[in-house]
This record gives C-alpha cells, sequence and structure tokens, in this order.
C-alpha cells in the first residue's frame, strides 16, 4: 500500500504542477477569486479531516476487538459522503456560474485535478462500505482490524491530498 | 502494542491522542481560512499557508498513518514518492513558468 501511496503522489503531483503551470493564464471564465466559496470549502475540509479521525478511531476500536470500530467506520462513510456531496454541490454551482472544462485552463485544470480527487474519495467509500458488510459478518477479528489499518492508510491519503488541493487551489489560488 | 496477524507488532497511541492531533488540525485549518481572509498578512500568506499545510500533512502521516511508528522503510516508501512528486511539480513549473 505504501509503494502505491507514493506512486499515487506522482499522479496528484503531476495534476498539481499542470494547475500551477496554466494559473492565471485564463483568457476567459470566471477566476479562482471570483468563483470559490471559502466557507464552504472550508466546511467541506474540517468534515474530511474528521472523516480521518473516525477511520483512526474505528481501527483503534477494532484492533482492541471491539465492535464499536464498525460503528466508526460507518461515521466515516457518513463524512465521506457529506464531502463528496459538497463537492458535487461545489461543482454544479461553478457550472452554473460559467466554469467548465471546455471554457477556460482555469476550469479545465480545476475539474481534473478535484475530479480525480472526488474519484479517489468515491473509491474510498465503496471499499468502506463493503468493510462494513464483510465486518458485520466477522465481528472485529484481528485479520478485519489489518483489513481496516490498509484501507485507512488510502482514506488518510485521500486526505492529506485534500490538505494540499485546499491550501494551493484553493486558499492561495484565491487569494486577494 | 498492537500485534498483527502477519506475525508483527507496533506501538501505536490511544484514542485520547487521536483525539487531539483532530482538534490541532481543525485549529490549523481554521487559522489557515483566518490568515486568508486578513489583509495585513498578505504578504507573507502563501509561505504561511503552506507552512500551515506542511504541519497538517505531517500530523496526517506521522499520528494517523502510523508512520512515526512504524519501519522506516515504510516512510522512505511515501516520501520518496513526496519527493519526486515534489520535485516534478518544481521543476515544471519553473520550466514553464519561466519562472
Amino acid at each position: 500500500m505504501w509503494a502505491f501511496l507514493g506512486s499515487d503522489c506522482l499522479f496528484f503531483g503531476s495534476l498539481v504542477a499542470t494547475y500551477l503551470v496554466y494559473y492565471g493564464r485564463s483568457k476567459q471564465g470566471p477566476t479562482p477569486h471570483e468563483i470559490f466559496n471559502i466557507p464552504f470549502t472550508s466546511v467541506s475540509t474540517f468534515v474530511l479531516l474528521m472523516s480521518s479521525l473516525a477511520i483512526v478511531l474505528a481501527l483503534a476500536n477494532l484492533q482492541r476487538g471491539s465492535r464499536r470500530g464498525l460503528a466508526w467506520l460507518g461515521v466515516t462513510v457518513f463524512l465521506g459522503t457529506w464531502f463528496v456531496a459538497g463537492q458535487g454541490y461545489e461543482f454544479s454551482s461553478f457550472v452554473s456560474e460559467g466554469l467548465t472544462i471546455p471554457g477556460s485552463l482555469f476550469g479545465s485544470t480545476f475539474y481534473v485535478l478535484t475530479g480525480f480527487h472526488g474519484a479517489h474519495v468515491t473509491i474510498g467509500l465503496l471499499w468502506l462500505m463493503g468493510l462494513i458488510g464483510k465486518g458485520l459478518k466477522t465481528g472485529a477479528t484481528p485479520e478485519f482490524a489489518y483489513n481496516v489499518e490498509y484501507m485507512s492508510l488510502y482514506w488518510h491519503f485521500v486526505d492529506v491530498v485534500w490538505i494540499v488541493i485546499f491550501t494551493v487551489v484553493y486558499l492561495i489560488g484565491a487569494a486577494p | 502494542m498492537i500485534q498483527q496477524p502477519d506475525g508483527g507488532s507496533h506501538v501505536q497511541p490511544d484514542a485520547g491522542t487521536y483525539v487531539r492531533i483532530g482538534v490541532v488540525l481543525s485549529t490549523v485549518t481554521m487559522i489557515e481560512v483566518a490568515a486568508f481572509y486578513m489583509p495585513f498578512l498578505r504578504l507573507v500568506l502563501v509561505p504561511l499557508l503552506l507552512g500551515l499545510a506542511a504541519i497538517k500533512f505531517s500530523l496526517v502521516a506521522m499520528y494517523y498513518m502510523h508512520l512515526k511508528f512504524d519501519p522506516r522503510l515504510l516512510a522512505a516508501l511515501f516520501a520518496g514518492g513526496l519527493l519526486v512528486a515534489g520535485s516534478l511539480t518544481i521543476a515544471l513549473v519553473a520550466l514553464f513558468r519561466n519562472l
């Protein structure tokens, strides 16, 4: 998993690099400063950070053999779904304000970067739901906790990627 | 001490530590957003935000991803990818933004 995460760093690094190379070079369409809703995205960021807390608490409980860990996995799914729904709402509001993939360099680089991140979160949610289903059958065994530990590494990675995206794309990108 | 099914074991923080880390992460996020709205920080905003992001990144990687408590090879695998990604980003920006 660590080797995969190292390679995924390269993937997101190239997308962030592309965003930065084309930053400020759009000749049309809304700019980051005009379109971003920082308070809304800040809440999404907080939600994703708390989902990382939830999954690490899930793991801690499962490693002690407590089925309460499954409830914390459910909390993680809830928070992750909240984040993805927030991203979906944000994308739809941006499109209605004229920010589209073919419309500008900013639009294409922004949607590709955040869209791939959203896809990673969605895959993580499906993985989590599968794990919860398995956990309900097997209980909080050491083997199940090991599987959750693996999955949690992926989830935390998705969170740290968002830390970078929120800072570079939203805060620095939209700074006055 | 947590025993793994493959026979390995490692020390991990308790739930209280995880919650405290979560509080720190939330606080740093609030500081970032507050700094964004402070005009007098404009000159130092970019390094400040990057520094705060690095703090959050490190806390999640070291404590939530347990890198602090795991064998160093795992940290090297992740850090290696991170280093290449960071270097790639800097190189592409330097090449194509005429720095």
